[in-house]
């Protein structure tokens, strides 16, 4: 079982994802930030590694990505950022980038660099299944999950298809949009969620546009995990940022924790796909 | 006949260009778009539809016209111009804007979104629209709303609202992000209607099929009137719909060679360009795998031309099939060479075209006095001038 399963192992448990842009807003950010969600109560950190172009992300996450890039971020900073990290936390870091960057690092010296670095997964928007056999294989092989992502718009044959292929967990997107801060997540969620249930056992963290406790506790009722990214980047970017995340984070993490009576119901219920 | 160029494959890949590679939000809307596209292939109705619409509203075919005054100055290969500058809105890209704008109505999606550089998509888009009766919102880079203003004028007194987009290098390319993104939140009600051979499958195949056009009637007007197929058939290339438009139908005629023809910008050797195919390497953006413009760790890089069309890192993914299976041979032009063009064929022929056009009218100048005089070479005219005057005033040192 890879680090990341194993974190879904644990009976109720539900679990809380934070995204941090390398780089942002300063070099050390990252560095001095997940250790502080660690301890708080997060189970598995993505670090997203700057693309020039991120075009499934929104205003908060592409303004992270420039200035990061404006400070000299590159693939290979951000393999020996994961790589300190590792020493300091124990919870499975995850890359989230877009595909060019590690195309042109070439597949193999990439998975090869972020396994010795200890990344544990991949999660990249812009690399459906159909276009990811050959990352799948090299990353299975060097030990790496690649999570694929479904959206509020998947077919139940993608649907199918993604559960198939998809390792450590199941992305999913929680509205048709881009990353960020809404004002309300979608009334559809819930049928979306239990739809994709209804076909698959894996493991499903649902993440875009999740920023408040309210919003941790309402997923969590029907998924097993929750993502949250750009709001934790924009309390980052106020003053005393770094006094703010724990309360924060450990916010999220009893709004998850509260559900713990419900949850070995839910699990129940979760068939294994249709063939 | 060989089948090497009877592409894409199911999967939409060129050899190894091309592909998907788009969040899941859209993959369903991709293939909506490759049915709906299916389906109209087969359907008379649509195909006449398209073509009536190309005939009396757009005006084809366009003439291809000899250039007898400008090949004489040359004294070498007879040159032949495809006046595509002539067709309404000024540009070919009014052939995609009609076949797509046709294919969202079969769709019954009612809301179109566009991304435009030097504005000619963005007019083209805005103009199908109104006449089908659709609401279009075109993304366009801040610096191009800047440069381009006449077209943006004439998008607005068209119906449609234009978004300045001011992130990244505030042209084409971060248009098409935003109009990705816009595609992304509203996929539900609303078209993409993308202006160029790039962009995951099915557009490369879609914009190629119905800017195809233009090498059809090449190809029966140079019958007509040479009895024989060109030796040379030139087009500048920034996405490629243009040039992919007239090679395309040639494509299997291996005597006739085909010349793209990219931006060089400020020149080749300060980096400062927009030439893909010439100085780019493989890579992976806006929804295709395709030569692209990017810095040694992968992100993609700023361009620069004069001629806004032609202003993009990334280009059509069967162009880097026919760049590396050698059945195109693509080379670069620089601005002040391009402005040279632009001057040359107004003052021989009376013909201002555009400046990306320009690259072709250029290039075509230089290898026309090295061939025979019963060579034969067919330029692109991809679209008229009138929208640079200012741009080419301005490079010029003329105060309008």
């Amino acid at each position: 079982m890879s680090d990341i399963k194993a974190t879904f192992a644990k009976p109720g448990h539900k679990a809380l994802i934070t995204y941090l842009t390398i780089g942002y807003p300063s070099m050390d950010t990252v560095l001095e930030t997940v250790p502080l969600l660690a301890s708080s109560g997060c189970d598995i950190v993505e670090l997203g590694i700057p693309f020039s172009d991120p075009l499934a992300d929104g205003t908060t996450i592409q303004r992270a990505s420039h200035q990061a890039l404006q400070h000299g971020v590159t693939p290979e900073l951000c393999l020996k950022v994961a790589g300190k990290l590792r020493v300091k936390v124990d919870i499975p870091l995850v890359f989230m980038t877009y595909y060019n960057l590690v195309f042109n690092y070439g597949l193999d010296a990439f998975c090869k660099d972020c396994a010795r670095a200890g990344v544990s997964g991949l999660i990249i928007p812009d690399l459906p299944p159909e276009e990811g056999t050959e990352l799948e294989k090299i990353s299975s092989q060097n030990g790496i999950d690649l999570i694929y992502l479904l959206a509020p718009t998947s077919t139940d044959e993608r649907i199918d298809l993604v559960a198939a292929r998809s390792r450590g967990f199941i992305y999913l997107v929680s509205m048709t949009g881009v990353t960020g801060s809404r004002d309300k997540l979608p009334e559809e969620l819930e049928s979306f969620v239990l739809r994709v249930r209804q076909r698959t056992s894996q493991p499903l963290c649902v993440g875009f546009g999740i920023s408040t406790a309210e919003e941790a506790k309402r997923v969590a009722q029907i998924a097993d995990g929750v993502i949250v990214g750009s709001r934790l980047i924009q309390l980052l970017e106020e003053k005393d940022a770094l006094l703010k995340v724990r309360p924060f984070v450990q916010s999220l993490r009893d709004a998850l924790d509260n559900r713990v009576e419900d949850n070995s119901k839910s699990r129940d219920t979760k068939r294994r796909p249709t063939m | 006949m060989d089948n090497k160029f009877k592409l894409p494959d199911e999967q939409g890949h060129f050899g190894l260009y091309g592909g998907k590679f788009v969040p899941e939000t859209l993959m369903p809307a991709l293939s909506e778009l490759e049915s709906a596209y299916a389906q109209a292939c087969a359907d008379q109705t649509f195909q006449q539809q398209f073509y009536s619409l190309c005939r009396d509203y757009a005006g084809r075919p366009t003439p291809l016209y000899h250039a007898q005054k400008l090949s004489r100055k040359l004294g070498g290969a007879q040159i032949l111009l495809k006046r595509e500058d002539l067709l309404h809105t000024g540009a070919h890209k009014i052939n995609n804007a009609l076949g797509q704008g046709l294919l969202a109505l079969k769709m019954s999606k009612h809301r179109i979104i566009a991304e435009t550089g030097a504005g000619q998509h963005g007019v083209a888009a805005a103009t199908v629209c109104a006449m089908l009766g659709l609401e279009c919102v075109v993304y366009m880079g801040e610096e191009d709303v800047q440069r381009q203003s006449l077209n943006v004028f004439r998008m607005k007194l068209l119906g449609a609202q234009v978004r300045s987009i001011s992130t990244g290098s505030r042209t084409l390319k971060d248009a098409i992000n935003e109009a990705i993104r816009d595609w992304v939140t509203n996929v539900r009600t609303t078209h993409y209607l993308l202006g160029s051979v790039v962009g995951p499958h099915p557009y490369p195949m879609i914009v190629r099929d119905f800017q195809s056009i233009i090498g059809r009637e090449t190809k029966e007007q140079i019958m007509a009137s040479h009895g024989r197929l060109p030796d040379y058939i030139i087009a500048c290339v920034g996405g490629g719909s243009n040039a992919i438009g007239i090679f395309h139908p040639f494509v299997n005629d291996l005597s006739v060679k085909f010349i793209g023809v990219e931006a060089a910008g400020r020149g080749m050797r300060n980096g400062s360009h927009a030439a893909t195919l010439v100085a780019g390497r493989p890579g992976v953006l806006h929804g295709a795998k395709s030569y692209l413009l990017q810095d040694k760790h992968g992100q993609i890089s700023d361009t620069k031309s004069i001629a806004p069309g032609l202003d993009y890192p990334g280009v059509g993914p069967e162009h880097s099939y026919y760049k590396d299976t050698g059945r195109a041979t693509y080379v670069a032009v620089t601005d002040e060479e391009a402005l040279e063009g632009f001057q040359l064929l107004a003052t021989t022929e009376g013909i201002i075209p555009a400046l990306e056009s320009a690259h072709a009218v250029y290039y075509a100048a230089q290898i026309a006095p090295k061939l025979p005089t019963d060579k034969l070479i067919v330029a692109n005219i991809s679209g008229r001038g009138d929208k640079d005057i200012s741009i080419a005033a301005e490079a010029l040192g003329v105060k309008l």
